[in-house]
């Protein structure tokens, strides 16, 4: 996480109105044939930002990512990069590389040959071309793998001239289609930050696509939440995380408890939510989005921020359920508890283990309470 | 562990099955008696009958030549249709395509070799094209049978090949015509050569094509042997086989050798210490 507290440091582009998008995406449709891939896309990314596209398979991030490439045409909407309409520009004039989920190396060329190739279509002098792929490689750490061929490399080594590659270019904007997919999962928290780190270090923006949502959290700088085509919610990880706009988001990123109800009172920063599956107690919740008396809401919160405990909360600001112990899933550093109320419905905590597994204070079939701070759950209306 | 004596003398059996035949012919090429199959004394005698043989030179050359056109052309156009097969989506008529283009793997010969003479026959009349049979009518009806068969072979190779290569040269900068000359056509070479061989190979040997569409001043190899079998067979023909499969081992030979050495792998070597980041730009 070293690597995302450094892009919180930085000044927040996107919160800034003077600050013109690098990349600009506006309207942005893909129609295969009647089936929509994309769907009506605007989206700004930032220079130097490390975007991530994130959605399940099947969503339109790819299709999106191809056609900020070139290799498919939108049937509707523009791209600008760096203020220049690419609409026309085919893939091989626009200052876009790309790292592909396959690495694409060429089978053919050596690892020199393959770095080395972006250079040679834009007529560099040898002397050049061979100090930049130097330096490339060096900046990857594949220095000494010059004369391989690629089937005699591993996958993360492919990978790292994948994106030396595309990287040689220097183009004013990388995409990355599932860069860390075909690694195992060891490598690919690894690759993660040293990815993150070389992005840094050349300053280059990144759009990248994937459907690990630990892997986008770890990485970008923004998130853009992606379902059928259409973009849900941009924002930075922990607004994605803390504050998701809609029931999708909220499941999709990470495992969250969700009520339904009727609001009751509305009030400036709070409202009180009646829900018959939290057994008919009035729940406040802290909101953004306004929502008229009588409306029918969800309220989320995740387990980690409900506390479990034998004894009611002394401070009555809190919202507090009562249930029994179902199920303790223990993952070594957490445990998740499932706890059912009276009317059968499991409420999920997730609580750190302070304690050795035998002197656990929490048992299965135990009556505990679960409370929550008001500020700490959210209320949906989408 | 022993190896059973029952598979190795399958082994054996299944060799013999193969090449006893050639070493044969090799063996009766050095034959002093005018019959092909009776042994009588060791003589080069064949080789030089074969060496003063117009006929049958000339029809070696003829078929060599043809052969070479045969194998080039089918390669050029079979890449190209199982480029539109592979990597064209859709487009009208595609299975049809798919379907007309392996029809004459199925086809009897005889079927292709009697249509190919008709239709030569009807189109001189009509525009007075292609003239009288010769090499060209052969090569001609010899493309129409090899192109399936090096179709199949690329085709199958180009299905197997990651599309994105091919964006990511485009991806580079490399344009179109550029990426399918320095990265598709590379990728796709063994199966060129490949295709390039057998479709000689095809030319090389046929015979019943050969004799509906040749004419009288273009005779190919196999015609002249098969014709001289109905005046005895000369042993000069184990003479000429021995060499082409002299010839023939020594190009596998060094076709062998360029494949092994190509793919040898490079010795391992130690990873680079860490080394701290150095700006691109």
């Amino acid at each position: 996480m070293a690597a995302k507290s450094r892009h919180l440091n930085k000044i927040e582009p996107w919160h800034d109105p003077e600050e013109r998008p690098y990349v600009y995406i506006e309207n942005l449709t893909k129609d295969y044939d009647g089936s929509i891939a994309v769907d009506e896309v605007t989206l700004s990314v930032y220079r130097g930002e490390l975007f991530s596209l994130l959605g399940r398979s099947g969503c339109g991030k790819s299709t999106l990512l191809r056609m900020l490439a070139g290799f498919e045409i939108p049937s509707s909407g523009r791209i600008y990069i760096d203020g220049i309409d690419m609409s026309g520009i085919p893939p091989h004039r626009r200052p876009v590389s790309m790292v592909f989920q396959s690495y694409a190396l060429f089978p053919h060329m050596n690892v020199e040959q393959n770095v080395a190739f972006g250079l040679k279509q834009e007529k560099l002098p040898k002397s050049q071309i061979n100090e930049r792929v130097n330096d490339v490689l060096e900046l990857v750490q594949m220095l000494d793998f010059k004369k391989r061929k690629p089937h005699q490399l591993s996958g993360g080594q492919r990978q790292r001239i994948a994106l030396a590659r595309s990287l040689v270019k220097r183009p004013k904007l990388l995409l990355l289609d599932e860069p860390l997919a075909a690694l195992d999962k060891k490598l690919r928290e690894k690759t993660q930050l040293e990815l993150v780190n070389i992005q840094e270090e050349v300053g280059i923006t990144f759009i990248m696509v994937s459907h690990d949502q630990e892997e986008a959290m770890t990485m970008a700088s923004r998130i853009g939440i992606m379902a059928d085509g259409r973009i849900i919610q941009v924002g930075t990880p922990t607004e994605i995380y803390e504050y998701p706009n809609s029931k999708y988001v909220s499941n999709f990123v990470g495992t969250i408890n969700m009520f339904e109800g009727v609001v009751m009172e509305e009030e400036e920063n709070y409202a009180v939510v009646r829900s018959s599956v939290l057994d008919e107690i009035n729940i406040m919740v802290e909101h953004s989005t306004s929502a008229a008396i009588g409306a029918h809401v969800s309220i989320a919160i995740r387990p980690e921020k409900v506390v479990i405990s034998k004894r009611p909360p002394k401070d009555r600001n809190y919202n507090c359920v009562k249930g029994i112990v179902q199920d303790i899933v223990y993952l070594g550093d957490v445990s998740i508890y499932h706890v059912e109320l009276a009317n059968g419905r499991i409420v999920y905590s997730t609580a750190t283990n302070l304690f050795r597994i035998a002197e656990r204070p929490i048992q299965w079939d135990d009556e505990v309470y679960l409370y929550w701070l008001p500020e700490n759950s959210i209320l949906l209306t989408a | 562990m022993k190896r059973s004596k029952f598979l190795l003398s399958m082994l054996a059996f299944g060799y013999a099955f193969m090449y006893v035949p050639l070493f044969c012919v090799i063996g009766f090429s050095f034959n002093g008696s005018k019959f092909v199959t009776t042994w009588s004394h060791f003589s080069f005698k064949w080789y030089h009958t074969l060496a003063q043989n117009r006929i049958m030179l000339d029809a070696t050359l003829n078929s060599l030549k043809i052969a070479c056109c045969t194998a080039t052309v089918s390669v050029v156009l079979g890449a190209l249709a199982a480029i539109a097969i592979v990597r064209f989506k859709r487009f009208s008529g595609k299975s049809f395509f798919i379907g007309m283009i392996a029809a004459p793997l199925i086809m009897p010969d005889v079927v292709t070799g009697l249509s190919l003479l008709l239709l030569f026959i009807g189109m001189n009349n009509l525009f007075g094209w292609p003239g009288e049979h010769g090499s060209m009518t052969v090569t001609i009806a010899h493309i129409t049978l090899s192109l399936s068969y090096v179709t199949a072979i690329i085709q199958s190779r180009l299905a197997e090949i990651d599309s994105s290569i091919e964006e990511a040269a485009l991806d580079l900068g490399a344009t179109p015509t550029k990426v399918f000359f320095v990265i598709t056509i590379p990728a796709i070479s063994s199966a060129i050569i490949s295709g390039w061989v057998l479709s000689f190979v095809l030319s090389f040997d046929d015979v019943v094509l050969a004799s509906f569409v040749s004419g009288p001043q273009s005779t190919t190899l196999p015609m002249v042997v098969f014709s001289s079998i109905r005046m005895g067979l000369s042993p000069q023909i184990n003479a000429l086989t021995t060499i082409i499969i002299g010839v023939l081992t020594v190009c596998v030979a060094i076709a062998g050798y360029i494949i092994y050495h190509s793919s040898k792998r490079i010795p391992q070597k130690s990873k680079g210490e860490g080394k701290h980041w150095r700006s691109l730009v």
